[in-house]
């Protein structure tokens, strides 16, 4: 095993029945590091880490922790924790109870398991809480037991699917920061699940972005937000504009363009609104739509090259709906793409 | 006040004069002081609730009774809870049809059951009269338990077992750890209901009944056709109020009503 593959993926193909979720997928995942999977619904989160838990059965290829293939190791054996979106507390026992509730089966017992509960319970603040029952506690609070609860496992890896998406907005944040928190101090490596880009950028070590079954790209936060490599992760990451290159020129509406200065050998071309230039530039456009959002402006352009999407500064003047803007796509922002799909 | 607005109240006293009536009659005609079944009651005793306890063939069947519906009920659930299991969890080819199946004898008349159990299995296999009773209700039993305990294992969410797999309990281990406490208000509904459904049952029993053997039901029917004494109505009376504060304790700490 090497330092950068605790946790590997090899070929791994998962299936329900005759129809593949997943196929193919190679993942190397460090010790400590801490993982987002991105990517939109039904594109095989959920599956690949239940396979990883091993709630679900591998059709082919290989899951290795810690130097062990663990393939074939059933899902009571591998010390891996999953929290689950609706947090899967036990109904019937109490905070106290609940996070015992596996160290009881390792069979720790008396002050060991009491000291081991205690300071479980206290790592996410629910120290006073002990004795009430999962029904009587808030979604946030429900939602530390279940961490305290993997936690007190020490397991290897921690999957959370969707950890943050059943609490409200400002309980995420929070939520966000004790989940960064919590992986800090006990050096955990973690896996999360999210639909929410903005929540992989802000925790994640690295991103991996799925489509379909198959893995799109691995970087990091900047790598994915700022270099996508292919059209569909810059689509998901908010590149609004984007067009394919054919014989090196852009692919537009209206014909084949060429621009100046445009890196070489790359398959499309993506500008996020931001990085549009209003005012001046060899296009033209109407505006059709334009919409406020504080400290921004954005307005949608009719242009011989497809709508065209641009943010400016809410501090510039604005333009009304019907006005024609010059603008330019400038090549030396754009983010190259290596695929288009 | 018009008609119309009366119309409601009337309704809902003829409701409940029908359903309560007869029983009304049946508790005022145990305590009379007559020699036959009567309605209104002559005078005022308690000896035919007294007689009921010295009356020897009901002790019997009474105890015979006790035991096929402690029994029967015991055997359905041991049965239903795992079968509700596998229907509730495990998405099985033909899971419908085995709903429909075992729910059945709730469907079918049970001088059909009776008759198809006595004809099919009692004769060819020369099932002896206790164990075919046990059997019968065991079978009668069976569809209320898997409704019952469906209904409450459809209200408990099975990533919880998963949850109890992930920290270390075998897939069995995670049924009686998780599963079990949490439908144990409606396991015990589902014990009351088959109990009384067991209890109340007279067209299976009486098909399979035989000679010393019988079910307080059928007993009381015997009785009646050689004695027409109240005797009859204070029994059923006594076990009208055995069956009221069964299913009021029941709704009291079970929320019984929940699940049936
Ligand atoms: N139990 C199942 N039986 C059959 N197919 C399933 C099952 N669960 C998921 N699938 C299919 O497998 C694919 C991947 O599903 P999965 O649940 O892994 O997606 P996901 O990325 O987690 O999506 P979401 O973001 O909506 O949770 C989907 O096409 C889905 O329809
Ligand atoms: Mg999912």
């Amino acid at each position: 095993m090497s330092d950068a593959s605790y946790l590997s993926l090899e070929k791994l193909t998962l299936a329900y029945g005759d129809s593949v979720a997943v196929a193919n997928l190679d993942l190397n995942i460090r010790k400590g590091e801490l993982i987002a999977l991105l990517g939109p619904s039904g594109c095989g989160k959920t599956t690949t880490m239940r396979a990883i838990a091993g709630l679900l059965a591998v059709k082919s290829g290989h899951v290795r922790l810690d130097g062990a293939d663990i393939t074939r190791v059933p899902a009571n054996k591998r010390a891996v924790g999953l929290m689950f979106q609706s947090y899967a507390l036990f109904p019937h026992l109490s905070v106290y109870e609940n996070v015992a509730f596996g160290l009881k089966l390792k069979g720790m017992r008396g002050p060991e398991l009491e000291t081991k509960v205690q300071s479980g319970l206290k790592s996410v603040g629910l120290s006073t809480f002990a004795n009430r029952k999962p029904a009587e506690l808030s979604g946030g609070q429900q939602q530390r037991v279940a961490l305290a609860r993997s936690m007190v496992m020490e397991p290897k890896v921690l999957l959370l699917d969707e950890p943050l998406s059943n609490l409200d907005a400002r309980l995420r944040l929070e939520m966000r920061t004790e989940l960064q928190r919590v992986q800090k101090e006990t050096g955990v490596t973690m896996i999360f699940v999210t639909h929410d880009q903005a929540e992989a950028l802000a925790l994640a070590d690295r991103i991996v972005v799925m489509k379909s079954g198959k893995i799109e790209q691995i970087g990091s936060p900047e790598d994915i937000y700022n270099r996508p490599t292919s059209s569909f992760v810059a689509d998901f990451v908010g590149f609004e504009n984007i067009f394919p290159l054919e014989n090196g020129k852009m692919k537009t509406s209206a014909g084949l363009i060429d621009l100046s200065g445009k890196p070489p050998s790359a398959a499309g071309l993506a500008w996020r609104p931001r990085m549009v230039s209003l005012g001046t530039g060899p296009f033209q456009g109407t505006v059709r739509g334009t919409s406020f959002a504080g400290d921004s402006r954005e307005y949608l352009l009719d242009t011989s090259l497809g709508p065209i999407k641009a943010e400016v500064e809410a501090s510039q003047p604005a333009h009304a709906l019907g006005a024609d803007l010059f603008f330019d796509l400038p090549p030396e922002k754009a983010a190259p793409l290596l695929r288009f799909v | 006040m018009t008609l119309r607005s009366l119309f409601i109240p009337i309704t809902l006293l003829l409701v409940i004069a029908f359903l309560i009536g007869p029983f009304l009659i049946i508790v005022a005609a145990s305590f009379s002081a007559g020699e036959t079944l009567a309605f209104p009651p002559q005078g005022f005793s308690l000896r035919w609730i007294a007689k009921v306890f010295t009356v020897e063939s009901f002790r019997a069947s009474f105890g015979m009774s006790l035991f096929l519906a402690i029994g029967g009920t015991a055997a359905a659930l041991i049965l239903g809870i795992p079968a509700s299991y596998a229907l509730s969890r495990y998405k099985l080819p033909g899971a419908e049809i085995v709903r429909t199946v075992v729910s059945a004898p709730i469907i079918v008349p049970g001088i059909i059951v009776g008759l198809a159990l006595l004809r099919y299995i009692v004769v060819p296999f020369q099932v002896g009269i206790t164990l075919a009773l046990f059997l019968a209700h065991t079978a009668l039993v069976l569809p209320y338990a898997v409704r019952v305990v469906s209904a409450s294992l459809d209200n408990l969410r099975s990533d919880i077992e998963e949850a109890a797999v992930l920290l270390g309990s075998s897939r069995l281990g995670a049924f009686f750890r998780v599963v079990m406490p949490n439908i144990r208000g409606g396991i015990m509904s589902a014990f009351i209901l088959g109990f009384v459904t067991s209890f109340n049952q007279v067209p299976v029993s009486l098909f399979l009944s035989g000679p010393g053997v019988r079910t307080l039901p059928v007993d009381m029917i015997a009785y009646m056709e050689i004695v027409f004494d109240p005797s009859v109505a204070a029994l059923s009376s006594l076990l009208a109020f055995l069956s009221i504060g069964i299913v009021f304790v029941a709704e009291r700490f079970l929320g019984f009503s929940r699940y049936v």
